[in-house]
């Protein structure tokens, strides 16, 4: 292959403010300005943010699949883990 | 509780009922309303074929952003000419001599380099324009579309000279498109601040500027540009085609409206 392609880039946007931003999704780009500019026709078009992060993909550091089990399977059958013993007061609302 | 019906209610303007003002206004609505009708349809013409999903996409936004221009442009328009004829009308049954777009937008898409290069120079000019609509025009109706189209014209002008400085100051090949592109389109660019009569009456009653006297701007911003972009500003006469604003058009256009209006000549009044 000799067709050159421009790097990727994960999007991340926030959808209003005080929410975080969220993956949406990856897009080719030269660099980092294009890659914001590209977010924006094809994540934000129908009003979806209030901004916008880019990061390069190659940047992110993944826990292999294979660490699966390792990883994760600990915390099974450990209900006590959640918060989920306690009454909430109605006043402290959505937590 | 406010309808919307209150909400969407025309912004008074005494120059729609001005009489002596509207052939010139009519004429040039049609100016505004034909340039982005027919660079959106241009610009679509890319949908499907772009080099790369993310531009794919970015150029179909940018076609109906200039269709949604159209929209208003042509409606007001038909407005002001008072004969019932609504935008689509306008856009779809009329033929090319009545037409009244800039040269500049009619001319086949070309390359990515010919494409980019095209909606610079017109960008350059548009967001000016309408910059200039939105804080001056005496007419409240062509300062609210203008205030619109501001908006998304401001983003499309950011991208693409973002794309035409890193493409200019890119690889070997995409320099020289783009320096072939600017050679091809630079005579076409004086049509933009080239004012006839119609002009000078609608620059009269304070609806729009007088076209000239947008240039020193366009000028400033188009140098800046070319030079990050490391491309020569050509020396040959940017006023040497023009007469689009006129009803004289390229051969270019009759096709564009052979595809364009098909569907509206072969099933009159076809709707969704």
């Amino acid at each position: 292959m000799t067709h050159k392609q421009w790097p990727l880039w994960e999007i991340f946007i926030r959808g209003q403010h005080g929410l975080n931003h969220r993956h949406v999704g990856s897009l080719h780009a030269p660099d980092a300005e294009m890659a914001i500019n590209n977010a924006r026709d094809v994540y934000t078009r129908r009003k979806e943010g209030v901004s916008i992060w880019v990061v390069p993909s190659s940047e992110i550091t993944a826990s292999s699949p294979s660490e699966k089990g390792p990883l994760f399977d600990p915390a099974e059958s450990k209900v006590y883990r959640h918060p989920t013993f306690f009454d909430i007061p109605e006043e402290v609302g959505k937590m | 509780m406010t309808g919307i019906a209150e909400l969407e209610a025309p912004l008074a303007d005494p120059h729609l009922s001005d009489e002596a003002l509207r052939p010139a206004f009519f004429e040039w609505l049609c100016r505004m309303g034909d340039s982005t009708l027919i660079l959106g349809h241009r610009t679509s013409e890319w949908c499907g074929h772009g080099p790369a999903l993310e531009e794919d996409i970015a150029l179909a936004n940018t076609a109906l952003d200039l269709i949604g221009h159209t929209q208003f442009w042509l409606g007001l328009a038909a407005e002001v000419e008072g004969k019932g004829r609504s935008a689509d009308q306008l856009a779809y049954l009329r033929d090319a001599w009545h037409f009244r777009n800039l040269l500049l937008v009619e001319l086949p898409k070309g390359d990515m380099g010919q494409t980019l290069v095209r909606e610079f120079l017109f960008d350059a000019w548009h967001h000016l324009q309408l910059d200039w609509l939105a804080a001056n025009s005496s007419s409240p109706r062509v300062r609210e579309i203008a205030a619109k189209a501001l908006k998304e014209v401001s983003y499309h002008l950011e991208r693409v000279c973002d794309l035409v400085i890193r493409l200019g100051d890119g690889t070997e090949e995409s320099h020289r498109r783009l320096q072939d592109a600017l050679d091809r389109l630079w005579p076409y660019t004086g049509e933009m601040f080239t004012g006839d009569a119609v002009d000078a009456t609608v620059a009269g009653a304070g609806i729009a500027p007088d076209p000239a006297s947008l240039r020193p701007a366009w000028d400033a911003l188009v140098d800046e540009v070319l030079e990050a972009a490391t491309l020569t500003r050509p020396q040959t006469r940017p006023d040497a085609q023009k007469g689009g604003r006129q009803g004289r058009h390229t051969e270019h256009l009759g096709f564009i409206l052979a595809e364009m209006q098909f569907l509206q000549r072969a099933y009159p009044g076809a709707t969704w």
